[in-house]
């Protein structure tokens, strides 16, 4: 089987066993939308406040959102050693990790679009105008979490105490994710909004970097 | 044990010698005054942190292609002192920074920077806590600490572009900000002791840790019978 072949395989399985139990997706709707609540608390959602800080909370809640959310994505191999027969299954190696952080960034994706109107909704922000480019922020941002956090599930869901592990590891290791895409995010929430370019390109590159890495080292972390 | 004293003793003098050109060799900042002083002890401790990690990075990469235990022992022990010496630096900062500048802290890029790098490596030796089995944790810690390396000019560069407050650091911002040639002379010996030092711990904390790793070794095979 090629890489492309098995990657589909597999990323169909991924999402054939999120949505018959929806449990990831809904938990993590239900998580963002708390924390956007709360963080409401923490300053005066006016018009010019939500504009400023909007943006950092926004992705600090799809950071949070997510270090918690990828946890299960190596766990749910374990009860029945199914890692072991996933990689009995692929030639590459890669492919497993490839269809689950495909899967991932969806899942992300899918609860950022879903929580976008919320957030606009209740912090005053119009978002319409640049939803495109919102989307293309989105994917890029969600995609570098997703790289570096479903590679970092692989190693938390072996040690002690890997609930708080996870964060831990992820958070530090996304710093440059959080400031480029809320800085983008800044500019299109702008009251004449633009697409920061740069910021784009940064993201592109960090994708790159780590998925680079990943395919590279990525067969060492599936090691019995 | 004599060949330890005597490098020991040599560290130690070299430091002191250190000391005594940033107090008394090294010509007092103009508008700064005696605070410019601890520079020397900055700057230095920042390079051989920074050493420490590269030292660490490449010891992680050759444990993931060679698997010697070795390159882990290595590794950890490149950490902890990196570690050691980030935290001077971090501490050192501060108290520089306000009498100069009137803060403590500014989110500037090379101080985020370098406590977001601070932060990575805390984690990476807390990883190594967490995983049980010897072979495993060599193996996932060496992994993180190659994603926690190539994250740092990332790191650096989104902090530099977007966060940065003020557009120059006070010594050493570019080509318009030279040092005497007396300045230069005091950092580079201080950096060298401070090399020397950074050799000096990294040695113990890999015998400590060799004697450890065979320790456990050892008791693994005695669990197996």
């Amino acid at each position: 089987m090629s890489l492309l072949s098995s990657t589909t395989a597999l990323l169909g399985k991924e999402l054939r066993t999120e949505f018959r139990s929806r449990e990831l997706l809904t938990t993590t709707v239900v998580f963002i939308l708390m924390v956007i609540v709360l963080f409401s608390f923490t300053f005066d959602p006016t018009y010019n406040e939500s504009r400023r800080f909007g943006p950092g909370l926004l992705w600090l809640a799809f950071l949070f959102a997510a270090s918690l959310m990828l946890q299960p994505c190596f766990l749910r191999e374990q009860t029945n050693d199914t890692l072991s027969a996933l990689r009995l299954s692929v030639n590459d190696p890669f492919a497993i990790f490839l269809a689950k952080l495909v899967a991932n960034t969806l899942f992300l994706l899918f609860t950022e679009l879903l929580m976008l109107p919320v957030f606009a909704v209740l912090y005053n922000v119009p978002v319409l105008r640049v939803l495109g480019q919102l989307i293309l922020v989105f994917f890029l941002g969600s995609l570098g979490v997703s790289i570096a956090g479903t590679a970092l599930s692989a190693i938390s869901a072996q040690a002690r105490m890997r609930e708080l592990l996870l964060p831990l590891l992820l958070l530090p290791l996304l710093t440059p994710v959080l400031v480029a895409s809320t800085q983008v995010t800044v500019g299109l929430l702008d009251a004449s909004p633009f697409l920061e370019w740069k910021g784009v390109g940064f993201l592109a590159i960090f994708d790159v970097v780590f998925l680079t890495a990943l395919w590279l080292f990525g067969e060492y972390l599936l090691e019995e | 044990m004599k060949k330890q004293v005597l490098a020991a003793a040599i560290v130690f003098l070299l430091v002191g010698a250190a000391a005594y050109g940033a107090f008394f060799v090294a010509p007092t900042e103009r508008t700064m005054g005696p605070i410019q002083r601890i520079f020397y002890l900055h700057v230095s401790s920042a390079w051989t942190g920074l050493c420490a990690f590269f030292i660490c990075f490449v010891a992680n990469v050759l444990y993931v292609f060679r698997r010697q235990p070795q390159w882990d022992w290595l590794s950890i022990s490149a950490a902890e002192v990196g570690l050691v010496f980030t935290t001077v630096v971090l501490v050192s900062g501060p108290i520089w920074a306000h009498p100069v500048w009137g803060i403590w802290w500014t989110w500037d890029a090379r101080l985020t920077s370098t406590f977001i790098l601070w932060l990575l490596y805390a984690c990476f030796l807390l990883l190594r806590t967490l995983v049980e089995e010897p072979e495993r944790r060599a193996l996932f810690s060496a992994l993180f600490g190659i994603f926690a390396f190539l994250d740092v000019p990332l790191v650096f560069g989104s902090i530099r572009w977007w966060r940065t407050q003020h557009p120059q650091p006070v010594v050493m911002g570019g080509s318009g900000s030279g040092l005497d040639p007396t300045m230069w002379k005091v950092l580079f010996f201080s950096w060298f002791a401070m090399l020397a030092l950074m050799a000096l711990l990294m040695r113990a904390r890999y015998v400590m840790e060799a004697a450890r790793g065979q320790l456990e070794m050892v008791r693994h095979e005695a669990e197996a019978i």
